[in-house]
């Protein structure tokens, strides 16, 4: 059975594909402590982020849908945090509404929070999205290893990658399997049956883990990873890097 | 002839008590072709997983004079090449080249080295250009072509294979077989795989229940038909 990659767009070709992962790496992480530590009240920063980071997605060629289909995945966490805050927060009230007995009111700073909130979140997620769409993520994890990112952590992103398919299709199998014998009637027997799959699943995981570290020993695996190493950085990433940095320092000097 | 394997009087029990090999004694000399045929759960896989080392008894298998132990396991899995059943577990890195660069990486070559080993290992299946192909997006004829090539990779001395047809298509399954017919070196393989048996393996191993029930040539074993209805490899009755 066929997935779609998780990085799927990574092999199209533009400037921003061309950049050494870690180049790409480093300045996701960097926009994300910038936006994170912009005070809300100055939006002008905000706007030029915004900016940077639209030019940027321009420039991967990435189809505008999928950046917004993507970034529309950090909401339901983000609201399910900050949507209450806007009732609870002390200060002047916004506006308050009768529903049945309670009075409910918003306040201002309460907004400002919740403004807060969504916008770094979502400017973040799009900078993530930038990363991830256009980096093939065999060279994401070789930047990240170059980083002295622990090597345990490597691995573990590598079989994910790896194995995620593998498990969907294990997944869709026993589906498969359980709606052929009728599956159905109560919801308690449901809940169980669900149950026991999750639990096979795991098992069959956990077997899987052991053959796998099998083959590994089998050639040679002794605990230590190596690597061939094959990035290069480029003059391209030096210009990339300094326009960059400009463009996330100049609008925190004027509007901070 | 040289003994490029020996076994004498291999026992081993699974943790939970169940007799997974019973004083097993098998000799396997070089350039040899070794069919090891049994039913299910017969211990095919837990003698295969004897020869390099994974499970150990020690001292009771010696690979070309080298006692599996723990000292001796690094070369003995340069000389040893096992190949999984499921090439889900033998493939687990992200690309093909990675999966067949792991085994020389780890031995220690240098960057070209490795490289070379790759190129050279992936010629002799045919399969040049599928170094950046994602193991996952692969045939299944293609996954098991590419297992068999991680070990290729690190010149074995010998190649012991899991079931090396299992699930494959009639094409793809004696696709691998030619493919297996031109390797060189001494070959065990573990199968139900009659038709693969004979035209692959001079030899035939018959194991059941942990023990070595039968071993001789292919063509005698194979045309016995009494004995391979009593350890569950024929139909009871025609």
């Amino acid at each position: 059975m066929k997935h779609s990659f998780i990085d799927e767009y990574s092999e199209l070709d533009s400037l921003i594909h061309k950049l050494d992962p870690r180049t790409k790496l480093i300045f996701a992480l960097a926009f994300v402590i910038a936006v994170v530590l912009t005070p809300i009240t100055s939006w002008q920063v905000f706007i030029s982020y915004f900016c940077v980071i639209t030019v940027l997605l321009a420039l991967s060629k990435l189809p505008v849908s999928h950046v917004l289909k993507r970034s529309l995945v950090v909401f339901p966490f983000v609201l399910m945090i900050a949507l209450f805050i806007p009732f609870f927060k002390q200060g002047e009230v916004a506006g308050s509404y009768n529903i049945g007995l309670w009075q409910v009111s918003v306040t201002y700073s309460g907004l400002l929070v919740l403004a807060n909130v969504v916008i770094k979140a979502w400017l973040c997620i799009l900078s993530l999205i930038l990363l991830s769409s256009t980096t093939r993520l065999v060279d994401l994890l070789k930047g990240l290893q170059q980083f002295k990112v622990p090597q345990v952590i490597v691995l573990i992103l590598s079989f994910m990658y790896r194995y995620i398919f593998v498990l969907a299709d294990e997944v869709m199998r026993m589906k498969q399997a359980r709606d052929s014998r009728n599956f159905g009637g109560r919801r308690l027997h449901q809940l169980r049956t669900i149950g026991n799959m999750i639990g096979t699943l795991f098992i069959r995981s956990y077997e899987r883990g052991e053959r796998v570290y099998a083959a590994m020993i089998a050639r040679g695996f002794d605990g230590e990873v190596r690597t061939l190493h094959t990035l290069s950085f480029s003059w391209a990433d030096a210009y990339f890097s300094v326009a960059f940095a400009l463009s996330l320092i100049i609008p925190g000097i004027l509007w901070w | 002839m040289e003994k490029t394997v020996e076994i004498v009087d291999l026992s081993f029990t699974y943790p939970d008590g169940h007799r997974g090999l019973e004083y097993v004694t098998l000799a396997i000399y070089s350039g040899e072709n070794v069919a090891v045929i049994g039913p299910n759960g017969a211990g095919k896989s837990t003698l295969l997983l004897h020869l390099n080392g994974i499970l150990r008894n020690n001292g009771a298998v010696r690979i070309c004079g080298l006692p599996v132990q723990e000292k001796n396991l690094r070369e003995i899995r340069q000389k040893v090449g096992l190949v999984f059943q499921d090439p889900e577990d033998q493939l687990f890195s992200l690309n093909v080249f990675d999966d067949v660069a792991f085994g020389p990486i780890n031995v220690g070559y240098t960057e070209a080295e490795v490289r070379q080993r790759v190129g050279r290992a992936l010629e002799w299946v045919s399969m040049t250009g599928y170094n950046e192909r994602s193991s996952h997006h692969l045939s299944l004829g293609e996954k098991k072509r590419i297992a068999i090539v991680t070990v290729l990779s690190l010149d074995p001395d010998i190649l012991a294979l899991d079931e090396p047809t299992s699930n494959l298509d009639p094409r793809s399954k004696w696709a691998l077989i030619e493919l297996l017919k031109q390797l060189s070196m001494t070959k065990i393989i573990a199968t139900h795989d009659l038709e693969l048996v004979r035209v692959l393996c001079q030899r035939t191993v018959v194991l059941d229940g942990g023990r070595v029930v039968a071993d001789g040539k292919t063509t005698e074993i194979l045309r016995d038909i009494g004995l391979l209805r009593a350890h569950g490899l024929a139909p009871r009755s025609d």
